[in-house]
């Protein structure tokens, strides 16, 4: 459960970002976030993992207010996401596998199980046996599915991805598209956000759109 | 705990991986280290040599106690019993007036004192001490002084006095020296681990939002700093020794010609491991307070 009530964002700056965001997501549920550049989009998705906190609000993920979280916890909050976003870059000085590797590095996996565990979500995504690779010889759409296998390695129970589609050609964006459509028909809960709303059209998600800050449309 | 271990393992073999990763830093890192170390490291052995050598030229310095011409063989045996309950005192020999008498007529001296009808040089005790420190052989003396019918002590320590007094004033120094560079070091570790952060900015902000905390953030960088610190150590050691070896010879032959033998010895174990010990605590120090400078604004 994914639950935002009366969020507001107001940059340090002072532009304000979000105002009177409510809304709820259920578990299992498919939600593409749209609307145009500068809506807010992002601002939204950086509160659930608490990369950014709300100015006033309250955001609860399974229960947990994460809008007060205090900053020593933010780490286990974040272990139990998926997180697709812009920040989420890969490490080009090391293969594929152990960019896939590093969420379980980072929790102290087991070393036997991780390398199955990374193997398992390199095939989800569609590069089963090119762990060996370098992330730099990979095409925009491998990269972003590596992001991808890397971000649900951790069989995390919600996938939140901010849009990743953006820069790819249509077939990548469609394949990428799929993927997403496909983790939301094994049981994970999908929160993306996305330019085109069509690429997700046909598994009629639930729909949210932002314009200035504003929830304008929610179906 | 195995899960503790893995992830220590995991930062020492990525502090390891940046270490080989860049070996002329490494190694220029580890010179200079080394190099400033070097100087207390080899400052403190010297000092040290220099104690054990006098040691073993002046033998044990001495005092003399001399009775006052009255006094007789009752005496003397009754400063004797004193002595021998002194727990200080190494050994002492009674010169008795006759004896000193002729030890100076044999000089030449007797002449001197041909005119005067009775021997004028009192009974003496010389007697010396299980230890060099200053402080007891003062506080000896003043204690005997106040002992009945003696009437004069009379300490040969001045040089004992001279040359532990300059060991204290080379040690001050070089504990100093060690302080300076010491400082020094950490500074060079702090700068290291600064670029470091800042090579590493984009893995340190993935790992975190991948769920890293800060101990496992800071980790490798503790770990870099310590290794780095200790291959500092490693390089003063190696410093040392070939000095020892550079100067060995010519101080043997220096030695020979006062007549003395002397082998120059190097750091021992315990004092080896203190120095690379230290070097990596020093590194360490350096990490600890780079990551909190530079790790803190993420
Ligand atoms: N860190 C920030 N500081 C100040 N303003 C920001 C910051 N991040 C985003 N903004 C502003 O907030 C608004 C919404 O941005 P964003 O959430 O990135 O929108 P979207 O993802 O929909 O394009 C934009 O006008 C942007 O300039
Ligand atoms: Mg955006």
């Amino acid at each position: 459960m994914i639950v935002f009530e009366e969020v507001a964002k107001r940059y340090a700056g002072g532009y304000t970002a979000l105002a009177g965001v409510s809304f709820e997501i259920r578990h299992g549920e498919l939600v593409v976030l749209s609307g145009h550049s500068g809506a807010g989009k992002s601002t939204l998705l950086k509160l659930i993992p608490a990369i950014e906190r709300p100015t006033a609000g309250t955001v609860r993920i399974n229960g947990q207010d994460v809008s007060r979280l205090p900053k020593r916890a933010v780490p286990y909050l974040r272990r139990n996401l998926g997180l697709v976003l812009q920040e989420s870059r890969l490490l080009f000085d090391r293969s594929v596998f152990d960019n896939v590797m590093l969420p379980l590095a980072i929790t102290g996996h087991p070393p036997g199980d991780a390398t199955k565990r990374v193997a398992a979500a390199l095939d989800k995504v569609g590069l089963s046996g090119r762990g060996k690779e370098m992330p730099i010889g990979l095409s925009g759409g491998e990269q972003q599915r590596v992001a991808i296998a890397r971000a649900i390695v951790n069989r995390p129970s919600i996938l939140i991805a901010d849009e990743p589609t953006a820069h790819l050609d249509p077939d990548s964006a469609a394949e990428i598209a799929a993927l997403f459509k496909s983790f939301n028909r094994a049981g994970v809960t999908v929160l993306v956000s996305t330019h085109d709303a069509s690429l997700f059209a046909e598994s009629q998600p639930r729909r949210l759109t932002l314009a200035k800050g504003l929830l304008t449309e929610t179906v | 705990m195995s899960n503790w271990l893995y992830l220590h393992r995991r930062a020492i073999a990525q502090a390891l991986g940046r270490l080989a990763g860049q070996p002329l830093g490494t190694l220029l890192s580890a010179l200079v280290m080394g190099i400033a170390l070097s100087l207390p490291a080899g400052g403190y052995l010297l000092l040290d040599n220099i104690a054990s050598l006098a040691r073993g030229v002046s033998g044990t310095p001495e005092i003399s106690v001399f009775l006052d011409t009255g006094a007789g063989a009752a005496d003397a045996s009754a400063i004797e019993k004193r002595l021998k309950a002194e727990p200080q005192l190494a050994s002492f020999r009674f010169v008795p007036r006759d004896e000193a008498l002729g030890q100076l007529e044999r000089t030449g001296l007797g002449d001197v004192l041909g005119g005067l009808s009775a021997n004028p040089l009192p009974d003496a005790f010389v007697v010396s001490l299980r230890t060099e420190d200053p402080a007891v052989f003062e506080a000896l003396s003043a204690q005997m002084k106040a002992w009945p019918r003696v009437a004069h002590v009379q300490l040969d320590s001045g040089w004992v006095k001279r040359l532990h007094a300059l060991l204290g004033l080379g040690r001050s120094a070089v504990l100093m020296l060690a302080g300076l560079l010491g400082f020094a070091l950490v500074i060079v570790t702090f700068n290291t681990i600064r670029l470091q952060i800042l090579t590493q900015r984009t893995e340190i902000q993935v790992s975190r939002l991948l769920g890293a905390t800060d101990p496992f953030i800071r980790r490798p960088f503790y770990w870099f700093g310590g290794l780095q610190g200790m291959l500092g150590g490693l390089v003063a050691l190696g410093a040392v020794w070939l000095g020892v070896m550079a100067l060995a010879a010519p101080v043997a032959t220096l030695a020979e010609s006062y007549g003395a033998v002397f082998a120059l010895s190097g750091p021992r174990w315990p004092e080896s491991t203190a120095i690379v010990l230290f070097a990596a605590f020093l590194g360490w120090v350096g990490a600890e307070l780079s990551v909190r400078r530079h790790l803190a604004t993420d």
